[in-house]
């Protein structure tokens, strides 16, 4: 059903966020070593590192790619109340030849008193701004007009949600169809019963964003936000990871054309999840908004589907095998290769989630002029992997 | 129904996990979530996992199937609205197994596989495409089962070649599998060769060749209807039945079991498990010898029974079994439910459920679904073969193809295939022209445009940029072009900037620069008049740049000795203008500094 490679990362702390740009071909990681790396991945498929840099004083919680346009572009959060942008400089030949690149900071971003939880960069339509929250219950967004002059960002918004905040989301849909929005949630845990997600909305005339809905039903600390990609729907999709993995709908209500303040959403419940019976920590879409994964206290990545009926529901599980890994940190594990051949692949094509259900009686009855096809335990190697 | 779940190698317990959605696949790692204000630390982590659904669109041997598949599919969509009697459909759906077919031969490994996605089509055809009623039905059935059972012809050749066919240990197999199958000319071939060894017994051969002789097929061209061919069946089949009674093959053991068998009876039809092989097999077999005129809506009872009958309760019931059940229930809902279960890719739902759509079978049945299910499945298919690097072409046809969301999912991924060529992105480019989707054109241009200016290749992102329609970028890299001659004294890329055209109109510092290379070129070939009045334009203009007024005035200065070319008052008078503007500019600063 799935098949799995591994690639030896070599951070030596904790790694805390990963992040694909946006052709998926380069992956950015950082980790509580205070690193972060730059991954290349070539044509046959293998990654290589050609990257890595100190980049702050403390845990970097987050990497986030700028959309290609803007050029190659990094941004980073971290534990000692900073964020940072890096650019990507073309290296020498001789640079390029090691498969090596270089990378300088462009800027640092000092304004919050607290650790920095979240970076993301707004989306593309609204030029290159990076957006900020803090466990201050700060989030900030910058902008910086010069897309030529990476160094130069300016403050644009500075908007107190009075809570601590953990993660943040913007609604990726174009600006066409309706005001720019983000979602902000909360971890806090010294004020209970208050709605711990929050959505802003930009205002054309005040020029500020103001909050438009604040989402009452979630209570519990919140550890990551995620709007869905919008396939041309009028309504937006949130996911959200708190005590459980939940769906929510945000139908904007018919403004009156006289109207100034934020949209009126109507907020309703489309999934609830508590299949990882524990704390979620993450929730992330693909691109096509078609799966979701989660990420759980159990240890397990969950991935969901919606059925042509708009029912949710598991489609599959990762999860540890509870192996230590061999080696110790620091020394370059052998990148083993789960993959089976293509041979072995195909012949897993039927074996689809049904365990067990080696295809035997299929082997015979389809096509057996050489009966020693059914004796041969074909499905079993992919078994043994389960 | 159990969730698939599968376990990451050296991921501890204890741990949590991260993972980073990408194209086509997941990124794994271990970690720790914790609230932000402590700081997380722990042991040397490090490995990432890089995850993605076992699908056979990675297997190359596949792309012919895709590829071919594709002709079809594309072909299918502009199939007119059908006149009955020229329906294209069950050629169609025979083209699409003759895809099937052809892959097959070049593929060992992956025919068994193909062969159960045959078999299951091929059921589906004669069910709800070629939609056979009573009668054909079973002429259908039959040539389903002949079509998927071809050991019996293996095993004809062997014992053919043998010294002597009739004494050979195959020999009865063959002819019973024969008579199994409905195959009655081959039979009696066969049993030639036998009564030929056993002159004593000729009445009996004779006797025997006679019933297989006059049973009854029906001709669904013939004038008879299905009522008459049910008489002379029955006749037919009293006739087999008497000269059972009568112990006509009493002393032959192999003649009397093939009467047997012509009379349907269950337990000889059970007694060739092995010959039959499949619940399938044994009851078209059965349907052959009892109920010939079965009509649709009735095969699913005996298909249930026969598949109780064959299977007994040690066998474990296949994901097969339930699918082509389902299809003798009519069930396309279940079929497609199960078929999107049991196979890896989505590849066959999504072309058969699209077939079966334009055939107008979807709708037909549950209101719920129809086009919907149809789109649904094309889109998760075509979303499939988007992050491969070149299957991604075919995907476009297929999103075309999907009225209600089709072009946005194409917006949304064709951003994302990697450009890592100009070929690749100029293909990439005429997939959005095409479409008039000029965002996504947009913004191709636009990352192209960066990339060759952080590569310093200027050519290569002005024509980019110009591409791109974007006016700034195309005023910057003019800037920069000008910063170049300022620098060397020579222009790079002479090609493309003098070839600009109407582009040339995107910016004024475009403009410029293609003007200004044009003064050069005049000035060059010694047309020093037009040379001048180009540069006099160019300056009264005032889309020179600022920082080029003096490299104009300079370049004016060998035209003055023309005298006749150009006249000192005009060139004065532009001079003063410009050392005025840049005296007021001058002026302007020192306020703003105060």
């Amino acid at each position: 059903m799935f098949v799995a490679r591994s690639i030896t990362a070599d951070h030596k702390d904790l790694i805390h966020d990963v992040s694909y740009d946006f052709h998926g071909r380069r992956m950015a990681t950082c980790s509580s070593d205070q690193s972060v790396k730059v991954w290349d991945k070539s044509e046959n498929g293998d990654w290589h590192c050609t990257a890595s840099w100190k980049t702050h004083s403390g845990s970097v919680w987050r990497v986030t790619w700028a959309h290609p346009e803007f050029g190659q572009v990094l941004a980073s959060c971290s534990f000692d109340r900073t964020a940072a942008v890096w650019e990507e400089i073309v290296g020498e030949s001789n640079d390029k030849q090691r498969g090596l690149s270089h990378w300088i900071k462009r800027t640092t971003l000092v304004d919050s008193r607290t650790s920095v939880t979240d970076v993301k960069f707004a989306p593309k339509h609204m030029g290159l701004m990076l957006t900020t929250c803090s466990a201050d219950g700060v989030v900030r967004i910058y902008e910086a007009p010069d897309v030529m002059n990476l160094s130069q960002w300016s403050l644009q918004h500075e908007i107190s949600c009075k809570l601590s905040c953990s993660c943040l989301s913007w609604n990726p849909s174009s600006s066409r169809v309706h005001p720019s929005m983000f979602a902000v949630g909360s971890d806090d845990i010294n004020v209970t019963c208050s709605g711990k997600v929050q959505i802003y909305e930009y205002n054309e005339n005040t020029r500020k964003y103001a909050k438009a809905e604040t989402l009452m039903t979630v209570t519990d600390a919140v550890h990551d936000i995620a709007f869905a990609p919008n396939l041309g729907r009028s309504f937006h999709i949130l996911a959200i990871a708190t005590k459980d993995v939940r769906l929510f709908k945000l139908v904007p209500i018919r403004k009156e054309s006289t109207s100034t303040g934020p949209t009126k959403f109507e907020v309703q419940i489309v999934a609830q999840f508590d299949n990882h019976n524990s704390q979620v920590w993450r929730v992330s879409w693909n691109i096509t908004s078609t799966l979701l994964a989660s990420s759980g206290d159990d240890g397990c990545v969950r991935l969901w589907k919606a059925n042509y009926m708009d029912n949710w529901k598991c489609t599959g599980i990762l999860k540890g095998d509870g192996s230590p890994l061999t080696g110790s940190s620091g020394q370059p594990t052998a990148m083993s290769t789960v993959l089976g051949s293509s041979i072995q692949t195909s012949q897993n094509a039927l074996n689809g989630i049904s365990a067990g259900s080696s295809l035997k009686a299929l082997y015979i009855s389809a096509h057996s002029p050489n009966h020693s096809h059914i004796h041969t335990p074909v499905g079993q190697d992919c078994h043994a992997r389960r | 129904m159990h969730t698939p779940d599968f376990e990451i190698p050296a991921v501890s317990t204890g741990k949590h996990m991260g993972f980073a959605w990408g194209p086509g696949d997941i990124l794994v790692y271990e970690t720790l979530y914790k609230a932000k204000g402590t700081c997380a630390s722990s042991s040397g982590s490090s490995l990432i996992h890089e995850v993605r659904k076992d699908e056979d669109i990675y297997s190359p041997i596949l792309r012919k199937l895709f590829n071919e598949s594709h002709h079809i599919f594309v072909g299918l969509q502009t199939v007119g609205e059908d006149v009955p009697s020229k329906n294209k459909k069950p050629h169609i759906s025979k083209n699409y197994r003759s895809v099937i077919r052809a892959c097959m031969e070049e593929l060992q490994q992956l025919v068994s596989i193909l062969l159960a996605i045959e078999l299951i089509w091929n059921l589906c055809e004669v069910l709800f495409i070629d939609a056979a009623p009573a009668g054909s039905l079973l002429l259908h059935l039959l040539d389903w089962v002949r079509l998927h059972k071809a050991d019996v012809d293996e095993k004809t050749r062997e014992v053919l070649q043998s010294e002597s066919p009739a004494e050979h240990h195959n020999y009865w197999d063959v002819v019973v599998s024969y008579v199994l199958q409905g195959r009655v000319e081959e039979a009696r071939q066969m049993l030639v060769k036998q009564a030929n060894l056993h002159p004593a017994a000729r009445g009996m051969f004779k006797l025997m060749d006679k019933l297989l002789s006059k049973m009854p097929f029906y001709n669904p061209r013939s004038t008879q209807t299905l009522t008459e061919f049910d008489v002379i069946w029955r006749h037919w089949h009293e006739e087999v039945d008497r000269c059972l009674q009568d112990n006509s093959f009493s002393s032959n053991q192999h003649l009397e079991f093939i009467c047997k068998i012509l009379l349907g009876d269950e337990d000889s039809l059970l007694e060739c498990k092995d010959l039959l092989g499949t619940w399938y097999h044994f009851l078209v077999t059965r349907l052959l010898f009892c109920h010939p005129t079965v009509k649709p809506t009735d095969l699913h009872y005996y298909a249930q029974s026969c598949m109780t009958m064959f299977l007994d309760s040690r066998s474990v019931s296949e994901p097969l079994d339930s699918i082509l059940l389902a299809s003798f229930e009519f069930d396309i809902h279940q079929v497609i439910k199960d078929c999107s279960i049991v196979l890896n890719n989505w590849w066959f739902v999504a072309h058969l459920t699209d077939l079966l759509d334009h055939c107008k079978l979807l709708q037909s049945h549950n209101l719920h679904f129809g086009s919907n299910l149809r789109e649904f499945l094309l889109l998760e298919y075509a979303s499939g073969l988007f992050t491969h690097h070149s299957l991604w072409q075919l995907a476009v046809d297929y999103f075309d193809h999907c009225p209600e969301f089709g072009r946005v999912y194409l917006e949304l991924q064709i951003e994302r295939v990697p450009l890592e060529t100009e070929r690749k992105a100029l293909k990439v480019l005429r997939v959005c022209e095409e479409r008039q989707m000029s965002e996504q054109v947009r913004s191709i241009c636009k990352i192209m445009a960066t990339r060759a200016l952080r590569n310093n290749r200027l050519g290569s992102a002005l024509s980019w940029s110009i591409r791109a329609k974007d006016a700034a970028f195309a005023t910057l890299i003019s800037e920069r072009f000008l910063q170049d001659y300022s620098t060397r004294g020579t222009f790079s890329d002479l090609d493309l900037i003098d070839n600009l055209g109407p582009s040339m109109l995107l910016s004024n510092r475009l403009t410029f620069l293609g003007k200004y290379r044009e003064f050069h070129r005049l000035y060059g070939q010694k047309h020093f008049s037009k040379a001048a009045k180009l540069l006099l334009s160019l300056m009264t203009a005032k889309i020179a740049p600022q920082s080029f007024w003096m490299t104009l005035l300079t370049d004016a200065l060998p035209l003055l000795e023309q005298k006749e070319v150009i006249s000192p008052h005009a060139l004065s008078s532009c001079s003063k203008s410009a050392h005025q503007s840049l005296w007021d500019k001058n002026k302007t600063k020192d306020k703003d500094c105060r």
